[in-house]
């Protein structure tokens, strides 16, 4: 490094610390970014991430530490002063305003003066310039929700640079992209650190980091474990230095073992409310003993098959579980679905697969809470079941903290994902459907959750995976279909493909099945 | 946000909302010329200051448990039901027909009956806009308040042209049977040789009470509560459960509705004996307040209707012994209470949290 040590860092920070209550979430943290690289930071939900970039934008303030920016020590009590030093944010979640044109939104909130007009032809100007010089092509004129995620996101990048930003926060930039979207935004960001930007980008994909990054810190608990040049060091490395012991990345497993076919679905077809056609005719089998995968980007009818299967979607078609057809027609049959041996580990814990206000032992019950053992002679609920019953699984899945009385919205993603696997895998379903099943969790618990799902593959079961991770896909499945466009796209061996193929039939650039 | 304690949630900060309110109502009463102390002390004698007084208060405390249940349980299923009103006038045709058209022989025997026509009328009136917010897409909140237009335009009609007594000048019903009069507290109480002054209190007050902790069980022990609660958190994933959003719908509405309408037996079978012109007064819209106060619980519930019910007897006693203040000032006041509790809930709850925070901070 020796070479750039005269010149002062982009961002320095030294000793941040935070907590908010009893739990520290920034425990003394320095460290230093060079003025144009990309900065990686990774680390397990509840490492302190998210809170560390907080504390640079100014949306918290840290207990004790300094920020320095380009060598000068600099105070930054709210958003404003952030933007003022020079640092922008792209959001996880895009914060812009859906039915303004792009224009319009990269001006909001930095207008000068009374009048719109000036401030918007300035900005145009601008923003064509930008464009060029970064490949940052988006139409001025369009209005957000017209625009695929990628070009939200562009607008996200082209908002902080209008603010004259010099350093930019990505928070798990790649979170909704496809992996051609993805690979334009590296794109993007090489060319604004060629410029002389600095980027941050907070991930938990450790390919990325090592695909983009110059230098990557790894932060664990709360304090930065680890900062080291990215060609230096390896996944593996990287997710022992986030986790704190030797992690598998890829998952051990036998060949499966097929047996018949236990669910088989012919020609389904879904229209949603609005009268969009969301499924227009799947047809899949799924063996006792093998992992199907569903692969493809979200949003292409994926969450439309699993509400069918899971019994609160309405569709046409047929379903047999075992050669017998079940009701596809209503949408109230989620009893009926577990009832036939169908479990179903939702993509959306949050909205689907948890009650966030009810308790562990609550939510342990949901969806068989009229199941004959957790009701008490007299027709009440046996609490004492309930808890008995939590306490055991949250034992045998290792949930933590193991208070069966907390509130879910209490745990840790990883923890929620427990929580919903324990329930379901242990109902012993013939048929689990299985959607996001390592969305939003930690490293640690993703091996947990990859070899339970494993395990009950082995002991026979059919299982049925969603997953917009092809990593997740090509590790852990038998076989994989590809969704695009509400149809399967193509139909592979998993061990016969690779990331490349199923990146194109992701795509629609690739027709015909297997 | 951090977590408070339950005593802290569900009590404390309950408690300081109210202080406020009646703090600001002080201030109001300075303005007009009046002492606020001296008021505020009229106000606890005319509500708690004799075993009448008590008597009055209870009576109308039992009302307000009653709409506050009814607001509570639908709400545990994210209803608004801002029908209470209308329930509870629906309901009073129902008590009337029972005790005007079978001559019972004993109370014990036209109070079950009563129950049963009460909510039943209550609950059916509550379920037309459940099913018409389910199946239709119409916003119970707008259904509900209609509806209760609609109740006092059947009970006018019902009153005038269909059971009105014959020999009144009154649009009201001829005296129920004797044989359905409910016993009063003076009656039970004289039972066990206490001696207690006549006032309007029954055996309904009673019912309230088992109706809260009928409520209590439904709501946390029983797999429909568990149900309703799971649909009111979360809609999507109820469905996810299995659990039809249309069940439920219909039958926290219902029951909703019957809690409601268990008001006309306090008022028209326990007081009045006979149905008149809006039998409700009121009562249903402060159930709204006495939900929102009670926390949707049905102990908090219980004591936020007799905190009503005092305001509401100690009311009249203010607007005796203070002519300036006017019955109007009790709205006021009442409104306040509202406003502090409902709306301005979190004036109180963020310093409070933050105060616990920093306590566990520096326990720790």
């Amino acid at each position: 490094m020796g070479r750039q040590e005269t010149v002062a860092p982009a961002i320095e920070l030294k000793g941040i610390s935070k907590s908010f209550g009893p739990v520290q979430a920034n425990k003394d943290i320095s460290i230093s970014v060079r003025r144009g690289s990309i900065h990686g930071i990774v680390g397990e939900n509840g490492a302190g991430k998210s809170t560390l970039m907080s504390i640079l934008y100014g949306f918290y303030k840290a207990d004790s530490g300094q920020i320095f920016i380009n060598g000068k020590q600099t105070l930054i009590p709210d958003s404003q002063a952030a933007i003022a030093a020079g640092i922008g944010m792209v959001h996880q979640h895009f914060k812009l305003v859906e039915n303004f044109t792009v224009l319009e939104n990269v001006v909001l909130g930095a207008e000068e003066g009374q009048r719109l007009g000036p401030s918007l032809a300035k900005a145009r100007a601008l923003l064509v310039e930008l464009a060029r010089e970064y490949e940052l092509e988006v139409d001025p004129d369009a209005v957000i929700e017209t625009l695929s995620v990628g070009f939200q996101q562009r607008v996200e990048i082209l908002k902080a640079l209008y603010r004259q930003a010099d350093i930019l926060i990505l928070d798990e930039p790649t979170g909704v992209l496809t992996p051609s979207e993805a690979d334009h935004l590296f794109r993007i960001l090489r060319n604004l650190r060629d410029q002389g930007k600095t980027i941050i980008m907070i991930t938990h994909k450790l390919r990325e980091i090592m695909n983009v990054t110059d230098t990557v810190s790894v932060m664990r608990r709360g304090q930065m474990t680890a900062t080291v040049h990215t060609t230096d060091t390896n996944p593996a490395e990287l997710a022992e230095l986030m986790v704190g012991r030797k992690v598998l990345l890829r998952v051990d497993k036998k060949p499966a073992v097929a047996g018949d076919v236990v669910l088989e679905v012919n020609d389904l077809r879904v229209t949603d409310s609005k009268g969009v056609v969301r499924l227009k005719g799947i047809s899949f089998q799924v063996k006792a003993g093998e992992i199907l995968g569903i692969a493809g980007v979200a949003g292409n009818g994926q969450s439309e098959l699993l509400e069918v299967l899971g019994g609160f979607g309405r569709a046409t078609g047929s379903v047999k579980v075992r050669g017998t057809a079940i009701n596809i027609a209503s949408a109230a049959q989620g009893r009926h679905r577990r009832e036939a041996g169908i479990s179903h580990v939702p993509e959306d814990r949050n909205h689907l697969g948890l009650i966030m206000d009810f308790a562990a032992w609550e939510n342990m019950a949901f969806g068989y809470h009229h199941e004959p053992k957790y009701i008490r002679a007299g027709g009440l609920m046996d609490q004492a079941a309930m808890l008995d019953d939590t306490i055991g699984k949250m034992e045998r899945f290792d949930i933590r903290p193991p208070n069966p009385r907390l509130n879910a919205q209490s745990f840790s993603g990883g923890n929620q994902q427990k929580i919903v696997l324990a329930r379901e895998i242990e109902h012993n379903p013939d048929i689990l459907l299985i959607g996001q099943p390592t969305r939003g969790v930690d490293i640690g618990a993703i091996e947990f959750i990859h070899q339970q799902i494993v395990a009950l593959r082995d002991a026979g079961k059919a299982i049925l995976l969603v997953s917009v991770e092809l990593d997740e896909i090509l590790s852990l499945t038998d076989r994989v279909a590809v969704m695009f466009d509400g149809h399967i796209a193509g139909e592979r061996i998993t061990a016969e493909t690779d990331e490349k193929e199923l990146g194109l039939l992701m795509a629609g650039m690739m027709e015909g099945a297997a | 946000m951090g977590k408070l304690p339950k005593w802290a949630d569900y009590a404390l900060i309950p408690f300081l909302n109210v202080l406020l309110a009646f703090f600001v109502s002080g201030l109001v009463v300075l303005f007009i010329g009046e002492d606020p102390i001296k008021a505020m002390g009229i106000m606890l004698k005319g509500s708690l200051g004799s075993p009448r007084a008590i008597g009055y208060t209870l009576y109308y405390a039992t009302n307000f448990i009653f709409t506050g249940l009814a607001v509570a349980v639908a709400f545990h299923a994210r209803l608004f039901n801002i029908g209470g009103e209308g329930q509870a006038g629906v309901a009073g045709l129902g008590v009337a027909f029972v005790c005007m058209y079978v001559d019972w022989p004993h109370w014990s025997l036209a109070l079950p009956a009563a129950i049963i026509g009460a909510a039943l009328f209550a609950g059916i009136w509550a379920a037309i806009p459940a099913y018409l917010q389910s199946k239709r897409g119409s916003h119970i909140v707008i259904t509900t308040i209609m509806f209760n237009y609609i109740a006092a335009a059947l009970l006018v009609y019902m009153l005038v042209n269909v059971i009105k007594d014959p020999g009144s000048m009154s649009p009201q019903t001829r005296a129920f049977v004797p044989g359905s009069v409910l016993p009063t507290a003076k009656e039970m109480l004289g039972w066990i040789g206490v001696d207690f002054p006549r006032s309007p209190i029954n055996i309904s007050f009673l019912l309230a009470i088992a109706a809260c902790f009928g409520v209590w069980i439904l709501i946390w022990k029983s797999r429909l509560g568990y149900e309703i609660r799971a649909f009111g958190h979360s809609e999507s994933a109820a469905g996810y459960a299995g659990i039809s959003g249309f069940k439920i719908t219909m039958i926290a509405m219902t029951i909703s509705g019957s809690l409601a309408g268990l008001m006309a037996i306090n008022t028209v079978m326990g007081e009045g004996k006979r149905l008149v012109l809006d039998p409700v007064e009121g009562a249903g819209f402060i159930g709204i307040a006495v939900a929102l106060i009670g926390r949707s619980h049905p102990l908090g519930v219980f004591l936020a209707a007799i905190l009503f019910g005092m305001l509401y007897q100690g009311g009249f006693d203010l607007s005796f012994d203070m002519p300036k203040v006017s019955r109007e000032m009790i709205l006021v006041i009442q409104a306040l209470v509202i406003l502090f509790t409902g709306a301005l809930e979190n004036l109180v709850r963020m310093p409070v949290t933050r105060l616990f925070l920093r306590f566990t901070k520096g326990a720790a």
